[in-house]
């Protein structure tokens, strides 16, 4: 019923925008579907002359892409209750895919499923079919999946111990003999490095990584995730801990990681889902209700509730 | 790197000035039901009283310990003689401590630690995991001169006999190493308690992490886990060793009571753990003026030892516990 009304109204003054307003309601007149999408680095607002988010994309150069993984008809139930339902989508390395979605529409537990964290709830139940690669990842080894596929999360989680045994727990394979430290220290710079934090730590490797700041320690966790050489990076929410600069450095780096590993982000936040995504899928009540490139779909959602989500009419 | 602007954001307000500082009178009891205000006046009352006889206790052991400690009565073993000066001193009471204390502590320890990991990280079957609790509990409220019964009735046997003495035959049941394996018992409740608490406070997405780095939930008990609960594993040994030296029962009934360390055999070390010996707890107990020896003087002055010893392991405890604090996760 809402919806309807929604649709009905007329559209909105045009309000001036003011800094800090993070979204804009959204002319209710729907443009054709044949509007092509604005150019990278746009804002999709430019194009209909009024904004939907007032924020600009991320600078990115454009990668091939490659496919590494396919969600295929996936449904995930915690009991009798269904928190997935029927989700298909690529994810592909060279792209950030931002899952977006209000609170409990199933998009951490879509993330989860795609490293099988989600049997580590007991009550939880999947069904379809996820690939890596072209194998399906119920047949792999739950610790060969995770070393392929790592995961970051929201609050940020060094372990107790020092920045280099940090990144050294994940090198170090469960084998009788360990490696000597300097032979893993290449690989522990290599990987803080490509997090972009080895500048910042590189004297002090030795320090207890609790130490550090909150963002720090959150680059901490993306490099230790990035040691294990994986093909697909999930984030859930690595930013919603931290402060607005810390947020802009894991902003950027995410966007250039996508370039060698397959990057998946679950975000409340929409603005940063707009400047780091390449696709966005906007998941309500366990269904996917949209998916396409960042620039349609914040740009010209095909979906009434994507809009509605978007323009900050729920959520 | 890029060109792309952060959305600004609005100033944050300025802290509160004076921030936890009180303000404007404190609420006054005066308002209050007379039987309010006297069960007020009760618990204040009854705080200081307590903290006065905890006091009184301390000053009266120091007093009383300083006036008749000798430095020489820490390296002399005990003698027999009907005098006071003639006793000598409580070195070998001093070392049994220590032995029956590290004993018991080698084997809490592991077993502590080894039987909280159980019970927080698997727990299955649930029906077990809370036998296994219940019985922890159980074990931490069993009076020791309880165990020490039941170790009188097994280690008198012969499969135990290693562990003591055995003459003619006949397995003596009373020896250092008999004495510290049942203090185990006096241990373990502490280890087990504080280390799962330790690893109850770990949280769940610390565990999750390291599963989604690809390790397996034995790497990651033993490479993440348990290097953060190193702090609570300290606290709970020191906590199980202070009240395992400060166990009399145990002692008198299952190390013998002998003044000295008498040693079985001839293997240096193993001699003197299979043969018998006192604490200092025991040492007390005979010299008080109600036990066999009645020297007060000497017990006076072991007690006051005593009493350092489980005043430095509680320093120990705060300072780990105050540690383990110190490093969390937000």
């Amino acid at each position: 019923m809402e919806l309807t009304q929604m649709e009905s109204r007329q559209p909105p003054p045009v309000r001036r925008l003011t800094p800090g307003t993070t979204l804009k309601s959204w002319p209710s007149a729907r443009q054709p579907a044949s509007v092509p999408a604005p150019e990278l680095g746009q804002t999709p607002a430019q194009q209909n002359g009024t904004p939907l988010v007032t924020t600009k994309r991320t600078e990115r150069e454009i990668v091939p892409t490659i496919d590494r993984m396919h969600v295929d008809e996936v449904s995930i139930a915690y009991g009798q209750k269904l928190a997935v339902r029927s989700v298909s989508l690529p994810i592909r390395q060279g792209e950030v895919l931002a899952l977006i979605g209000p609170s409990g529409c199933g998009k951490t537990t879509l993330l989860r499923s795609l490293n099988r964290l989600t049997e580590l709830t007991r009550t939880a139940s999947l069904s379809g079919r996820i690939t890596l690669d072209g194998t399906d990842i119920a047949t792999l080894e739950p610790t060969t999946l995770r070393r392929r596929v790592t995961m970051v999360f929201q609050q940020p989680n060094p372990f107790p111990m020092s920045i280099f045994d940090n990144i050294a727990y994940v090198l170090r394979e469960q084998a009788r003999r360990r490696p000597r430290k300097g032979a893993l220290r290449p690989a522990v710079e290599d990987a803080l490095a490509r997090a972009g934090l080895l500048e910042e730590v590189k004297d002090n490797l030795d320090h207890p990584a609790l130490r550090l700041s909150g963002g720090q320690q959150q680059r901490l966790c993306i490099a230790r995730a990035l040691a294990a050489r994986p093909e697909v990076l999930l984030l859930d929410e690595p930013c919603s801990a931290l402060d607005p600069q810390s947020t802009k450095v894991i902003e950027d780096l995410v966007v250039k990681l996508r370039e060698e590993v397959a990057v998946v982000i679950v975000t409340h936040n929409l603005q940063q889902a707009f400047r780091i995504a390449d696709h966005t899928a906007f998941m309500y009540l366990g269904e996917l209700v949209e998916y396409g490139s960042a620039n349609a779909l914040f740009g010209n959602p095909r979906q009434q509730r994507t809009r509605d989500y978007i323009s900050g009419a729920f959520g | 790197m890029t060109s792309s602007t952060t959305p600004e954001l609005p100033k944050p307000s300025p802290a509160p000035r004076n921030a936890g500082e009180r303000r404007g009178p404190r609420e006054s009891s005066s308002s209050w039901r007379l039987t309010d205000r006297l069960g007020l006046a009760l618990a204040w009352v009854l705080g200081v009283l307590f903290c006065v006889i905890a006091v009184a206790i301390v000053v009266f052991l120091a007093v009383q310990g300083l006036r008749y400690l000798h430095p020489s009565l820490l390296w002399t073993n005990p003698k027999v003689s009907n005098t006071q000066r003639g006793s000598g001193g409580f070195l070998d009471p001093l070392l049994g401590t220590l032995i029956v204390g590290v004993i018991s502590l080698s084997l809490a320890g592991p077993i502590g630690v080894g039987i909280a990991v159980w019970l927080v990280e698997y727990g299955r079957p649930k029906l077990l995991a809370r036998l296994v609790e219940s019985t922890v509990e159980m074990l931490a409220g069993t009076p020791s001169i309880v165990l020490a019964l039941f170790g009188l009735l097994i280690f008198e046997t012969k499969v135990t006999g290693f562990l003591s003495a055995i003459n003619g035959g006949i397995v003596f049941g009373k020896s250092c190493f008999i004495a510290g394996i049942m203090l185990l018992f006096v241990a373990l409740p502490y280890v087990v308690a504080t280390v799962r608490e330790g690893l109850q406070a770990i949280p769940n997405h610390v565990r999750e992490a390291s599963y989604a780095l690809g390790k397996s939930k034995i790497a990651t008990i033993r490479r993440v886990l348990l290097p953060s609960v190193r702090p609570s594993v300290i606290t709970g040994s020191m906590l199980g060793f202070g009240h395992t030296i400060g166990d009399t029962t145990i002692i008198l009934l299952l190390m013998g009571d002998t003044q000295v360390l008498q040693g079985v055999g001839h293997v240096p070390l193993l001699g003197i753990l299979r043969g018998t010996g006192s604490t200092m707890t025991s040492y007390i107990f005979d010299n008080a003026p109600t036990g066999d020896l009645n020297h007060p003087q000497l017990a006076y002055a072991a007690a006051f030892v005593l009493l350092l010893i489980v005043l430095a392991l509680n320093l120990i405890v705060d300072i780990f516990a105050r540690r383990s604090r110190e490093l969390r996760w937000s």
